[in-house]
């Protein structure tokens, strides 16, 4: 997808204008924390989780090239073929080679991010194979043309008339007088309309939670049971994943199970957590009969041994754009890209680069709720401060700011000087606004007082004071 | 190069170091090779198979999986014809072609039809055996194979599940445990914890999204446990 | 024989010094009630952390540099502010990780930093206070003082040992009220956008007060509510806990 992370700000006034993603977005901001936080107090043990949680991750990262060709020896062993693919490019060669090698005319999809990622769909339509996705939010948003606004809950940003008009227009067959403004008549009509792909399509693409290294197997975890009917109906199964993804065995994976419904929904568990391992097994009287995994880097191991390695931790619950107060007030289509959110304004930077997507690791308040809410303890604050750094070093600031800060930092080193101007800041300014107590508005503040007041300061600096006080005593 | 190459040589340049020493490597087998189990929440790992089996259901209660107890194999055929009329559900089935479901005393139930195999989309109701049941989150464990078809779980509108009360389990590590024991890991492998549901409008739970809007369990009370039975 | 006092240095903060000198008397008044002597080193100006959250960190640690050479010596550094108390003890230890001689000094000051409230109730022990303010109020957590130091009961604790004072929680409490330094101004409408949703939580809430430890959130937030035409009044915690909101008009608010 073309990326829009550079007209961020644009991006992000246009969501705080728009009235529907208002009401969506302020239900989103409630309900999911309040769900994780149900879910939590009723696992005590969830904080322990979190810490053995992060150190599996980091233990397989910091073995990751064992974890991976152990993967793929026992994916081999189960009659599954792994497909390595450096870049977004030879991933989305390798899945479209596999569909070709079956004569493919519609692929049904489970959600997948890394599929967003590689722009799977614009390249399959491209070369004559229809995408279908499966997923409720995945499924509208494809009718609209929309990228996903939520790693997990892709059509968070609509209301039920949205996905109505969205699918009045698109199913044709559709009565008009027949009602369907509710929840469950629009669930109803999806499901209506998306079996018949289920039963139909040549080959089911599913993505990946996390890869077992010592069993070859894939697991996803959805709530649907789209993905399962995706991976059980077609001939062929692919597996579209990223090589973060992978855990060493099944214990492990148990163990961020268990962080990951809880932090991304508040379940205690996913309706349908799958273990897939191979193609269908002689005598199997259903399931696909090839397994394949396209196995994609795609700048994540330039992320390795560096200031945002620990983003490869990172399980895509979702935890931290549901606790963003930047998120839950612009949405996830300001983000301009795939991901969005406090994760988002890490990796995105990493993947598509600090130019088209420098905005989004300055578009944070550092309040770190996202940090404090993350199951495997990424310090997305941090990171996001690492990228501010490197914007700093090339200079990518505009020069009035960079100026200002460089002369303010000047100044806040030469105590005498600093405090002689604050006092005669404080003393000006308290003068000015002695009668209304504020300032509606301020030359060189016109950014903070076109949108709230600035308090006046109450005339004199604390030093000033201080010193007059310590003369007095004298 | 290949891409395979690419990738690893990638990650060892990313790590500073070349591939894993041989002791290393050892030590990663080893660690693999031990099914350490993690912490395990004392929710579930620490009760008496009673209570055990009270979690259970209370747990899959709680994400509307609606559970049945009977205290006898033999009284599963009138569970399910009982469940299929308060449901107002035709009296078919798509039943798993499992022995021990088709040793159940169907005959007592002449109205009932039954057709054993995969599921077919005109399935209305899928009747199957399960591996284990795992209390800490009222889950099901059910595996694909020639008696066990996964289509079943997936396909038809309700979903009923016989689980013995000696397949109870307290986590999911003691799933995978029997798992291993029985050989080479099937194709698939379910965890369903309830019926299907999607918040993906207005983050309204809606159940059926693709997937069973109904989950049943009929659960064999006979007294059985964990440490009588599988172990 | 009462045992010599304990030695603190005050932590101004820029925003107390240019802003409201109140609290930083307050802050005093507190400390010295709780045995204290109190110093207020002229070589500090700022803590640097508009220069570390920019990306500037070469000013970022030009800046921690001095402040760790003017805090040299204290038993203690205080703050009366999560924020500036958070850079100090979590941040400068991080800013230094290179440089290991600084690194070890950052880590000694980090030991003997603390944001004010905290101070008091952990430190000094103190329990309750002498101080009395009526009516309904309610406490902002401010961000880095709750994620960076753990401070959520102790301003609470303080504040219940206030006469006349009643505490009404505030929804959302925890959630940020759009400050963020230099975010407020680089991103205004987001930042907008968080101060409205925050001050409409303390409108419903029906208290004359709100109260919070930072002067950051504070001026946002008190800014926020004069514009929106709102009675609601802003003050730093130190001035009612050390008995002074009769001597200084609300944050915002015109001098009587």
């Amino acid at each position: 997808m073309e990326a829009t992370s550079h007209t961020f700000a644009g991006n992000a006034r246009a969501g705080l204008a728009n009235p529907v993603l208002r009401r969506a977005l302020d239900m989103a901001g409630a309900g999911f924390p309040a769900r994780r936080a149900e879910a939590i107090a009723r696992l005590p043990e969830f904080d322990a989780l979190r810490d053995e949680g992060k150190a599996i991750k980091d233990h397989t990262i910091g073995h990751l090239d064992f974890y991976l060709e152990l993967y793929e020896r026992q994916v081999t062993a189960a009659g599954g073929v792994v497909h390595w693919a450096p870049d977004a490019a030879a991933a989305r060669a390798a899945v479209l080679g596999i569909c070709r090698s079956v004569g493919a005319k519609t692929v049904t999809k489970g959600k997948s991010m890394v599929a967003e990622e590689i722009a799977l769909n614009e390249h399959l339509e491209a070369n004559g194979i229809t995408p279908v996705e499966t997923d409720l939010g995945e499924y509208i948003i494809q009718l609209r043309h929309e990228p996903p606004s939520h790693i997990i809950a892709p059509a968070i940003h609509l209301m039920k008339e949205q996905v109505e008009a969205t699918f009045r227009a698109a199913h044709t067959a559709l009565d008009p007088a027949r009602p369907l403004a509710e929840a469950p008549l629009l669930c109803g009509e999806a499901r209506a309309v998306l079996r018949p792909q289920f039963l139909t399509a040549d080959v089911g693409i599913t993505g990946a939670n996390f890869l077992v290294a010592e069993t070859g197997s894939s697991i996803i975890v959805t709530n649907e049971g789209n993905g399962d009917l995706t991976q059980t109906l077609p001939k062929v199964h692919i597996v579209i994943t990223s090589i973060e993804k992978v855990v060493p065995t099944l214990e492990d994976a148990a163990t961020l199970l268990r962080l990951l419904a809880r932090s991304a929904t508040g379940q205690e568990f996913s309706s349908y957590t799958t273990m897939s391992t191979g193609p269908r097994r002689p005598g199997d009287l259903d399931g696909p009969e090839q397994y394949h995994v396209v196995l994609v880097d795609n700048g994540r191991t330039a992320l390795l041994g560096g200031e945002f390695q620990d983003m490869l931790r990172c399980l895509r619950c979702a935890a931290c754009l549901n606790h963003c107060p930047v998120y839950t007030a612009v949405g996830g289509h300001a983000y301009g890209w795939v991901y969005p959110g406090p994760m988002g304004a890490v990796l995105t930077p990493a993947l598509i680069g600090l130019d088209e997507a420098g905005d989004l690791p300055n578009a944070s308040s550092f309040c770190g709720r996202c940090e404090s809410v993350c199951p495997v303890r990424i310090p997305l604050p941090k990171m996001m401060r690492h990228w501010r750094e490197r914007q700093f070093a090339l200079r990518k600031a505009p020069a009035a700011y960079r100026y200002g800060l460089g002369l303010w930092a000047w100044v806040a080193q030469r105590p005498a000087l600093y405090h002689a101007l604050v006092e005669a800041k404080a003393r000006l300014l308290g003068r000015l606004g002695r009668r209304r107590g504020r300032f509606r508005t301020m030359p060189l503040a016109g950014e903070w007082t076109r949108v709230r007041d600035m308090p006046a300061p109450e005339g004199r600096s604390f030093h000033a004071l201080w010193a007059e006080r310590g003369r007095a005593r004298r | 190069m290949t891409a395979r190459d690419d990738v690893l040589a990638a990650v060892r340049r990313g790590l500073g170091r070349g591939a894993v020493s041989d002791a290393v490597a050892a030590e990663l087998t080893a660690r693999v090779a031990t099914h350490r189990r993690n912490l395990i929440p004392a929710r579930a790992a620490a009760l008496e198979p009673a209570a055990r089996l009270r979690l259970f259901v209370d747990m899959a209660e709680a994400v509307q999986t609606t559970v049945a107890r009977v205290s006898d194999a033999g009284d599963v055929p009138g569970e399910v014809a009982r469940y299929l009329a308060a449901e107002n559900l035709p009296a078919e089935l798509a039943m798993a072609p499992d022995p021990a479901l088709d040793a159940l005393p169907w005959d007592a139930r002449p109205l009932l039809r039954i057709r054993r195999g995969k599921s077919s989309p005109e399935d209305a109701v899928s009747l199957t055996p399960c591996l284990a049941a795992v209390a800490e989150t009222g889950t099901l464990m059910l595996m694909s194979g020639e008696r066990t078809p996964t289509t079943l779980n997936f396909l038809p509108d309700t979903h009923i599940v016989v689980v013995r009360s000696g397949q109870v389990v307290a986590t999911y590590e003691d799933g995978w445990d029997l798992l291993r024991a029985r050989g080479a890991l099937p194709r698939t492998v379910n965890f369903i914890t309830g019926p299907s549901r999607t918040g993906d409008i207005e983050q309204r739970i809606e159940l059926g999204a693709h997937g069973p809007r109904r989950l049943h369990v009929i659960l064999i009370d006979d007294g059985a446990s964990e440490a009588d039975g599988e172990r | 024989m009462p045992s010599p006092p304990v030695r603190v240095a005050l932590l101004v903060t820029c925003l107390v010094d240019l802003f409201r000198p109140s609290v930083g008397f307050a802050a005093i008044k507190l400390l010295e009630q709780a045995g204290c002597s109190v110093e207020v080193p002229r070589a500090q100006t700022c803590c640097g952390q508009p220069a570390y959250n920019s990306g500037d960190r070469l000013d970022a640690k030009a800046i921690a540099r001095r402040v760790i050479a003017a805090f040299a010596g204290y038993d203690y550094v205080v703050a009366p502010s999560g924020s500036c108390a958070g850079m100090v003890k979590v941040h400068y230890p991080e800013l230094f990780a290179d440089e290991p001689e600084t690194a070890a000094r950052a880590h000694e000051l980090a030991t003997r930093t603390y944001e004010l409230v905290s101070f008091l109730t952990e430190v000094r022990q103190v329990r309750e206070v002498a101080a009395r303010f009526d009516g309904a109020v309610t406490y902002h957590d401010s961000c880095s003082g709750l994620r960076e130091l753990a401070i959520k009961a102790q301003p609470r604790q303080l504040l219940a040992s206030v006469a006349g004072l009643n505490l009404r929680e505030l929804p959302g409490a925890e959630i940020c009220c759009g400050f963020g330094g230099t975010f407020a101004v680089k991103y205004a409408d987001i930042s907008d956008k968080m101060a409205r949703d925050k001050v409409a939580d303390i409108e419903r809430l029906g208290a004359r007060c709100v109260l919070a430890g930072d002067l950051g959130c504070l001026l946002q937030i008190a800014g926020k509510l004069s514009r929106s035409g709102s009675a609601v009044e802003a003050r730093h915690v130190a001035e009612i806990l050390a008995d002074m909101a009769a001597d200084t008009p609300p944050i915002g608010a015109p001098s009587a």
